[in-house]
């Protein structure tokens, strides 16, 4: 859990087109016109690969305009084990929230999807890998407990290199505290909708990403419980093609569907009327 | 540097020998020739304690891997009578890895639900080194519901470098099976008593651990990451995986400090290895006093305090917006 260096560069950053009007497809190398890409979700129009995206960006593309307000923003990180590696904890934290205005790897709140009502959760990989620290798990276990007492269905995008190590043992736990949050808010008779981008990985995987009702995941997300350096170390030979990929995934029969980008916002929307609805009125 | 690592241990070993060598002539000179050598085997003694408290989080490691200490079914077959395994997933496999089973602990029926490492070469390959696979904890989530239909108490063993990073246990779900763990042991109507024996390797060790108490051997170790692993990513180094150790803060007395753990359960000078059988007394009572203390509490009330227990799990602050 938590071998994430080489997911740590950003798609953006590891391109060597210079940041600016253009930005170089990981996926097929082409250079594409940035304002194209923006317009398109972030998403190459010639091959299909799926940019990351930061989660305000990710929360514009599926819900309705206007209609988020977000909840228990003041979370944030402390340093109980005053964690030293290469550069202090508490000053790599503070670098990544001045630079991401965020106070951690999610950004939690309520909002419309068409006519229903929904929690959400919605984590940033460009906030330290999306690794899940106490502050990670609190604000999930907020927004699962805020779903359960406002009887919401809940939809959590997630995004992550796994534990945050720095946080030792605290953040092994918010595994555990996120997933009995979910036991009660499944127990309530609530729907949980979990959304995997890629990457997924580590204990984000193994805890609230996999007890969605309904799992949905972007097309080629990684999403493992193990990377796939830490699995060819040990058993020593190359791993298959696509192996730990949505495809991949789908056809193993642990997720429900893949779901490109720009139909996220209508895929969702419509588990959402099937739930609340009994009967379909528009046909 | 591997190499250096470990003879920090032998090197540990060796002096704590010496030691006591000296202690047993200085006794055996008192007793034959009838002189009082009290103060000099007090000195010893101490300097042996010495030389234990100044134990490091690498060192504590070591000990909480050695080839010798105590495993599960050690504990299996001598603090219990009647064990009797049960075994599978009824899906795929049975995985050995996980021990499971009913049994009784001093007359109470209990199950019990363990991670075991294995001894000889085929007993680790057998048990896969104690590396569960997703079969092996789905095995553990089905023999916990077993035990909550018929309302007996569950003793969890931890004793696991992690959860087995292959490709066969990513295909078959490993995020999934750790998920549901965490989720279902969660709303468990029975107490549930967690142990760590040896290694608590991260989500893999979490998976059987979702307990109403949670104690520790004095020398094992529980961690999100191994050290090892840890130094080779945030230090870019495995060969600073003792200052990984020490960073991480993942010995039993940092646990209890962090209030993670309920208890730590004391082991002989030096490990559980050099006296096995007092380690094993100790667990038998650590388990008795503790269930007996969970036994009496309501349904309701076990799997709120639970919930509640891992709710405040976190250290976390509020930024002014
Ligand atoms: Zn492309």
């Amino acid at each position: 859990m938590g071998w994430f260096s080489k997911l740590l560069v950003p798609d953006r950053e590891k391109s060597k087109v210079p940041q600016g009007l253009w930005e170089k497809c990981p996926g097929c190398q082409r250079v594409i016109y940035k304002k194209d890409l923006e317009k398109n979700l972030w998403v190459c129009a010639q091959c299909g690969y799926h940019f990351k995206i930061s989660a305000r960006d990710r929360i514009n593309s599926i819900v309705e305009p206007g209609s988020f307000v977000e909840l228990f923003s003041d979370v944030g990180s402390l340093d109980p084990l005053e964690f030293v590696d290469t550069e202090k904890y508490c000053e790599r934290y503070k670098k990544s929230r001045d630079k991401s205005k965020m106070n951690d790897a999610c950004i939690t709140g309520s909002a419309m999807i068409g006519k229903n009502k929904a929690a959400l959760g919605v984590m940033d990989f460009y906030f330290m890998g999306g690794s899940m620290g106490s502050a990670l798990g609190e604000k999930i276990t907020l927004i699962t407990e805020y779903a359960t007492q406002n009887r919401l269905p809940l939809i959590i995008v997630s995004t992550s290199g796994g534990a945050r190590m720095q946080e030792g043992i605290f953040s092994l736990m918010q595994m555990a505290k996120t997933s009995a949050a979910l036991a009660v808010h499944a127990k309530a008779g609530l729907m949980f909708i979990s959304v995997l981008v890629d990457p997924t990985t580590g204990g984000v995987t193994a805890s609230y990403s996999m007890l969605g009702d309904i799992i949905i995941a972007e097309p080629n997300a990684l999403i493992c419980f193990a990377g796939p350096r830490v699995i060819e170390q040990t058993i020593r030979q190359k791993l298959p093609e696509g192996f730990q990929r949505s495809e991949f995934l789908l056809k193993h029969g642990i997720i429900d569907m893949v779901v490109p980008r720009a139909e996220m916002h209508d895929k969702l929307m419509f588990i959402l009327d099937f739930i609340n609805s009994n009967q379909r009125t528009d046909e | 540097m591997a190499e250096n690592i470990q003879t920090n241990l032998i090197n540990l070993e060796e002096k704590l020998n010496e030691i006591d060598s000296q202690i047993n002539k200085f006794k055996q000179i008192s007793s034959d020739e009838g002189i009082k050598l009290n103060e000099v085997v007090e000195i010893l003694e101490r300097k042996k304690l010495q030389l234990l408290d100044e134990l490091d989080a690498w060192q504590k490691t070591l000990i909480a891997r050695h080839k010798d200490r105590p495993l599960a079914s050690d504990y299996i077959n001598s603090v219990f009578t009647g064990f009797t395994a049960l075994c599978g997933d009824r899906h795929i496999m049975d995985d050995h890895a996980i021990i499971s089973g009913m049994a009784y602990l001093e007359g109470r029926p209990v199950v019990v639900v363990a991670q075991d490492k294995g001894r000889t070469t085929e007993e680790k390959v057998l048990r896969n080194f104690g590396m569960p696979h997703p079969e092996g904890y789905r095995k553990a989530m089905r023999v916990m519901k077993f035990a909550e239909k018929f309302n007996r108490p569950i003793i969890t063993f931890i004793d696991t470098p992690g959860a087995y990073p292959g490709i066969e246990a990513e295909e078959r779900g490993q995020a999934l099976a750790i998920a549901e763990n965490l989720r279902d042991m969660s709303q468990l109507a029975v107490p549930v008593l967690a142990v760590v024996l040896g290694e608590g390797g991260s989500g893999g060790a979490l998976a059987l651990s979702v307990a109403d108490r949670i104690l520790m051997l004095k020398y094992s170790i529980y961690s999100v990451i191994s050290p090892e692993g840890c130094a080779s990513i945030l230090f870019r180094d495995a060969g600073k995986a003792p200052l990984a150790a020490a960073a991480l803060k993942l010995t039993a007395d940092d646990l209890y400090k962090f209030k993670i753990i309920d208890q730590i359960i004391n082991e002989p000078s030096g490990g559980a290895h050099r006296d096995p059988k007092s380690t094993i007394e100790n667990v038998k009572a650590a388990l008795i006093s503790n269930l007996d203390e969970l036994c009496k509490k309501d349904k309701n009330e076990l799997v709120k305090g639970r919930y509640k227990k891992f709710r405040e799990m976190g250290v976390f602050c509020s930024f002014e917006s």
